[in-house]
């Protein structure tokens, strides 16, 4: 793509979730969209983070454990320690990449099946955890969390207390997708800039990346970390804009599902996990009428489409060029 | 005159099975040496050993009188000892200047966060890189297919590759494994001009080699094992010439192909 059909590309994506979706739900009046399309925003984050450790060659079903570790971060700090939510923000995704070191350093020389059973334990693990701590008041979880309060930087209100607000969920909308729009940027650059070469390197021949001098060890740790980064914060936001945390906030169930994201998507593309989410996460609700058949139609439909496009929906466009 | 490399009684065990048994040799600056020997010589352990992707049981490998055996095999080829593999080990999804431009990895001079952001250095990097790369795969005759996916690529051009993204490194010393392996009598003789121009280069090669013809016409001196210790220590002239070495290696081989 030549740089005017990117900036015009990025340009109508601004405009569509800034403008458009915003001016058809105030047309139609369906104000619960909003709450759907920032859960969808919001997952897109986590699953972005999965897709990157797929990048490193790595089948990562342990997302839902770093999301619900940075709900927890965040609830606990606003709610026991009265930080502003603003501050626990970066504070849950430093945290869950911290934790993600920890724990990445033995369990990311497992490859394949081996690693993905880990961290589809870890999800497990990290609720029971959830359950048994004495600070994350176990079943009962934490409820009534307080809305984002203002930000404000020499008495200038940069961002209003969102309980002020007539429709918090509209500003729930903006953050998510202003997030989200960040996250994405910033990995297409990491994917586009020389550390997304050395990252595919890693995927296609760990042996060979490390005998030109790259330090796989390290390389691999730092992904994960980034990965569980977006992981915290998705889930931060997530608790925020729900107003509570549980266990169960977070499951395996959720953990696959952002890995399903990314394949959906496309293991390829930068954008397959936005995608990923926006079709799995509709899809399912537009099953919804279908009632008990639900679960039969939507499996054999992403079985029919993972047969059609192994490499994801955003793979159509290559098939069309080959012709 | 001191060796550049230098494998002093190395020793390396797997449970009760002695792979490789007190070798020792030195590698001058700028020569061609092949280690040489039957299956299951041990001639693979001592090339990994060398390579760092073993750890030595005992013994030791030192580059320029500096240890580098127990590194881990990033580090070695940070010191400039950097493998080919025997197998058509490369990127394969990538293209073949991809796989050589990312292969310069030991010569980047801006960090991780440099390159996210495109700071100028990591700007000049990449454009160093470039050129680079295009001067390697021109020195291996591979100009004409830098745009290919290297997995699309015929056994011949996977070899020189695999040998281009070592050059890209710019070590001190390259292990070639079995660079001949698998290939015809034109293509051997290609590949026996690559390594010598690797040689003109200012490169000293150590290859671990079945092919005897390539051997004896390409080396300065070669190696023997056997059983996993060393045998034998010469020139071509000398080791063909070795009664230990036709008894172990050459001996059978005339015989098992009818010679």
């Amino acid at each position: 793509m030549g740089k005017i059909s990117k900036l015009l590309a990025v340009a109508a994506f601004l405009m569509v979730v800034f403008v458009v979706v915003p001016a058809l739900i105030g047309i139609t009046g369906r104000k619960d969209l909003y709450y759907t399309l920032s859960s969808v925003a919001l997952l897109s984050i986590a699953s972005a983070g999965v897709w990157l450790t797929f990048y490193i060659g790595r089948i990562n079903i342990g997302q839902g454990a770093y999301a619900l570790m940075g709900g927890y971060v965040s609830a606990i700090l606003v709610m026991t320690y009265g930080v502003s939510f603003w501050l626990t923000l970066p504070l849950a995704g430093v945290f869950c990449a911290i934790a993600s070191v920890l724990i990445g350093i033995p369990i990311l020389r497992l490859r394949g099946v081996y690693f993905a059973m880990v961290t589809l334990v870890l999800t497990e693990v990290t609720r029971l955890a959830m359950l048994a701590l004495p600070i994350t008041s176990g079943a009962k979880g934490i409820t009534s969390i307080p809305l984002p309060d203002a930000v404000s930087i020499f008495g200038i209100t940069l961002i209003p207390d969102f309980s002020t607000m007539e429709n918090p969920r509209i500003a729930f909308y903006y953050l998510a997708v202003v997030l989200m729009t960040l996250c994405f940027a910033g990995m297409y650059r990491l994917v586009n800039s020389r550390i997304g070469h050395i990252c595919m390197s890693l995927q296609q021949n760990e042996e060979l990346a490390s005998s030109i001098g790259v330090n796989i060890t390290n390389l691999r740790v730092i992904a994960y970390a980034i990965s569980s980064f977006l992981g915290g914060i998705s889930g931060a936001v997530f608790v925020a804009a729900t107003q509570s945390v549980y266990p169960s906030s977070f499951t395996v169930t959720d953990s696959v599902n952002f890995m399903l994201n990314c394949f959906l998507g496309g293991l390829g593309y930068v954008f397959g996990p936005m995608l990923g989410t926006l079709v799995l996460y509709f899809g399912w609700n537009l099953l919804f009428e279908t009632g008990q058949y639900q679960l039969l139609i939507y499996s054999t439909l992403m079985i029919i489409l993972m047969l059609v496009l192994p490499n994801g929906i955003l793979s159509v466009g290559a098939l069309r060029k080959k012709g | 005159m001191s060796y550049i490399l230098e494998v002093k009684a190395l020793t390396k065990r797997f449970g009760g099975l002695v792979a490789v048994n007190n070798v020792g040799f030195g590698v001058n600056e700028r020569e061609i040496l092949s280690v040489i020997g039957p299956n299951g010589a041990g001639k693979s352990t001592l090339f990994k050993l060398i390579s760092s992707f073993l750890v030595p049981t005992s013994g030791e490998v030192l580059l320029k009188d500096e240890r580098i055996s127990n590194l881990a095999p990033h580090i070695a080829a940070r010191k400039g000892v950097v493998r080919t593999f025997q197998e058509t080990t490369i990127f394969r999804n990538m293209s073949v200047r991809d796989n050589v431009i990312i292969a310069h990895h030991l010569r980047s001079k801006a960090s991780l966060l440099g390159y996210f952001l495109g700071t100028k250095i990591a700007k000049r990097d990449e454009a160093e890189f470039g050129t680079s790369a295009d001067e390697i795969l021109g020195f291996l005759g591979l100009s004409s297919i830098v745009t290919e996916t290297a997995k699309n690529l015929p056994h011949g051009h996977l070899r020189a590759l695999g040998i281009a993204i070592g050059l890209a490194t710019n070590p001190t010393i390259l292990l070639l494994d079995e660079p001949f392996a698998g290939m015809n009598h034109d293509e051997t003789m290609k590949a026996v001009a690559m390594v010598r121009k690797l040689r003109d280069r200012g490169l000293t090669v150590l290859l671990v080699e079945h092919d005897m013809p390539a051997v004896m016409k390409l080396s300065d001196r070669i190696v023997v094992l056997n059983f996993g210790e060393k045998i034998a220590e010469g020139t071509p002239a000398e080791i063909q010439n070795n009664e230990r070495v036709i008894e172990a290696y050459l001996g059978v081989e005339d015989e098992a192909i009818g010679l």
